[in-house]
């Protein structure tokens, strides 16, 4: 304690030295505390609007289904059976070409059953979704998004209408509301889209068969994802002979995954930038201390005259470095703190806040301590290996 | 106390062998009060170096309180120049940055003294050398006798067994040096052994034992 305040002594004795040199550090941390905690921040709330869009989904592929293929009826099975398994759709997709009037586009077909109204988050403007009679039944009736239904029809009251797909005619039993932002019609861009019941898709199309091969879950509330995924997993191994290869779930979530490893990436990137800033700062330090052991050489030789040994020299200009180290550091969250803080009051209305990332901090303190050992160290034995004849004589 | 027995000690300058001592030989008694006088370039700093321990001598055998120096690492050095002898310079070596008290204190710092001990020990030392209103005062602001006084105070808070003074009234008027000299008489009185380094024969009178060194080789004078 006492060593610190003879540190802080020494620094305050050449107050503008002390905060040039402590200038490179508090840049440097403030790069790496910046830098990083915009990237995760940015990051996060972009992961959160993704997950809102109805990532809370696993998606379960069937490869090999050893003579005892799923069917519809199971998927409700598991729906009645398992209290964490929510909903379960089969996905089924197909392109047709549809057709009204004369107007005629080309349309992502999905073959649905009800619970894919529950499991997308849809939403209904007009009409009804896909009912398990229809399922049942194999109708020839459709739902389509608000924006198909005026691209192709020219309006959305459609109620009624019938739609060819493929040359079937599909009556439009309901309008859904566009998801408003969501990357994945930005993705599809201006793909028409009609869902049509599951049976009645695989009459349309020639390469889907009675029997699922993929279909989703959902949880059911109060559990989470995992857990339906252990009960899924549990279920389809009974069924499948304990065979881990014959299936394989996998969370939909692929869009955050791929925004994790970019921010991962981002984060080592800039991290890599900003620790290098540091290490120049923390050269600079370097370079203060030699200048101040050799300034210092008659007051090493006098505590060395007085009995301070190699090591109480040592311990003291290695102090010297790290407080001077750990003062910038200080200075350097402060100063991101604020830099953040005034980001996030320009972006206020863009829903993302920025806040500072504990993690980066207390890398960035713990990166400090190490600079100020590792660059105090070499000036610090300088000082301790003179030898106290020579030191007191040094310009006196 | 202090015992040199054929202590020699060379530099090579250029191509040149120089003798800072040469075969010195000297024994001071505990309590004794000695000056050892000597022109510029006599050796006498060397001696007071290896005396100090501040050096180690090339060939010879030095005894501090019946130890041999030459066995002692640097560490070991810096902890006897810290218990046993007190040092006070011709310029008087106090650092430039801690108040008189601060630069009183540091040798116990480095003694590991427990602070309120430090406290007791700094104001007395500093009341003998007659500085307790000079207490949080830098150096710079203090006269260059009170300046001395402060390193004097430091050289005896130790309790030292050998208070080693170089030229300490070098850089001094001849008034100040006398107040000083006459601290260093009582400080004798009080029962210190004292070794004094001087140029100056008035000063070294002043002393009980006064051996002379030339060329690295010292003889006693009898006054």
């Amino acid at each position: 304690m006492l060593s610190v305040k003879m540190a802080l002594r020494s620094i305050g004795a050449n107050k503008l030295r002390a905060a040039l040199t402590m200038l490179g550090i508090i840049i440097g941390v403030m790069a790496l505390v910046v830098l990083v905690s915009l990237v995760d921040s940015a990051t996060s709330s972009i992961t959160e609007e993704v997950s809102s869009l109805g990532s809370s989904l696993l998606t379960v592929r069937v490869s090999d289904d050893k003579g005892r293929p799923v069917k519809l009826e199971d998927l409700q099975t598991w729906v009645d059976q398992e209290p964490a398994v929510a909903a379960v759709a089969p996905y089924a997709t197909t392109t047709a070409t549809g057709k009204y009037g004369t107007e005629s586009a080309s349309f992502n077909v999905y073959g649905v059953t009800p619970d894919e109204y529950k499991i997308q988050n849809m939403q209904l403007t007009l009409g009804r979704f896909i009912a398990s009679s229809d399922v049942r039944n194999n109708s020839r009736v459709c739902v389509v998004p608000e924006k198909t239904a005026v691209d192709l029809i020219g309006y959305s009251d459609c109620l009624g209408k019938e739609i060819s797909l493929n040359g079937v005619k599909y009556a439009i039993i309901g309008v859904l509301k566009d998801e408003d932002e969501s990357l994945a019609s930005i993705l599809m861009g201006s793909l028409k889209i009609a869902y049509i019941p599951y049976t009645s898709l695989v009459r349309l199309s020639t390469d889907t068969g009675a029997t699922v091969s993929t279909f989703y879950i959902g949880a059911a509330e109060g559990y989470t994802l995992d857990q339906a995924e252990k009960v899924m997993t549990d279920l389809l191994m009974t069924r499948f002979d304990d065979d881990d290869d014959a299936f394989a779930i996998s969370s939909q979530n692929m869009i955050e995954e791929a925004m994790e490893s970019i921010s991962s990436l981002l984060n080592i990137l800039l991290g890599g930038i900003a620790a290098i800033s540091l290490i120049v700062g923390g050269i600079g330090i370097m370079n203060i201390m030699l200048v101040t052991v050799t300034e210092r050489t008659r007051e090493i030789g006098i505590r060395k005259a007085i009995g301070a040994s190699r090591r109480t020299i040592l311990v003291q200009f290695l102090i010297e470095a790290v407080v001077l180290c750990m003062m910038g550091c200080a200075l350097g969250i402060f100063v991101s703190w604020g830099i953040l803080q005034i980001i996030s009051t320009i972006t206020a209305s863009a829903s993302i806040s920025f806040h500072l990332n504990g993690r980066v901090v207390l890398l960035s303190v713990l990166f400090c301590f190490l600079i100020g050992v590792i660059f105090g160290l070499y000036p610090a034995n300088q000082a301790a290996k003179m030898k106290p004849i020579d030191a007191l004589h040094y310009g006196g | 106390m202090i015992e040199l027995r054929d202590v020699s000690k060379i530099y090579q300058i250029g191509d040149e062998r120089v003798h800072a001592l040469d075969h010195a030989n000297l024994h001071v008694r505990p309590k004794e009060f000695v000056s050892i006088i000597g022109p510029s370039g006599s050796g006498k700093s060397t001696l007071m170096n290896i005396i100090g321990c501040l050096d180690v001598a090339d060939a010879g055998e030095y005894l501090l309180d019946g130890m041999p120096i030459e066995a002692y690492s640097e560490n070991d050095l810096a902890e006897i120049r810290n218990r046993k002898i007190g040092f006070v310079f011709q310029s008087f070596n106090l650092i430039p940055k801690l108040t008189a008290e601060e630069n009183v204190e540091l040798p116990l710092i480095y003694q590991r003294v427990k602070k309120s001990e430090r406290q007791t020990r700094v104001r007395q030392a500093l009341e003998k050398v007659g500085l307790e209103k000079r207490a949080k005062h830098l150096p710079t602001e203090l006269s260059g006798g009170q300046q001395q006084r402060v390193a004097i105070a430091r050289a005896m808070v130790t309790n030292p067994s050998l208070i080693l003074a170089d030229e300490p009234t070098g850089n001094l008027d001849s008034k100040t040096s006398g107040e000083i000299m006459r601290m260093f008489q009582e400080l004798h009185e009080q029962g210190n052994t004292i070794v004094l380094i001087t140029h100056d024969n008035d000063v070294a009178r002043q002393a009980k034992r006064v051996v002379h060194i030339l060329d690295g080789k010292l003889t006693e004078v009898t006054l």
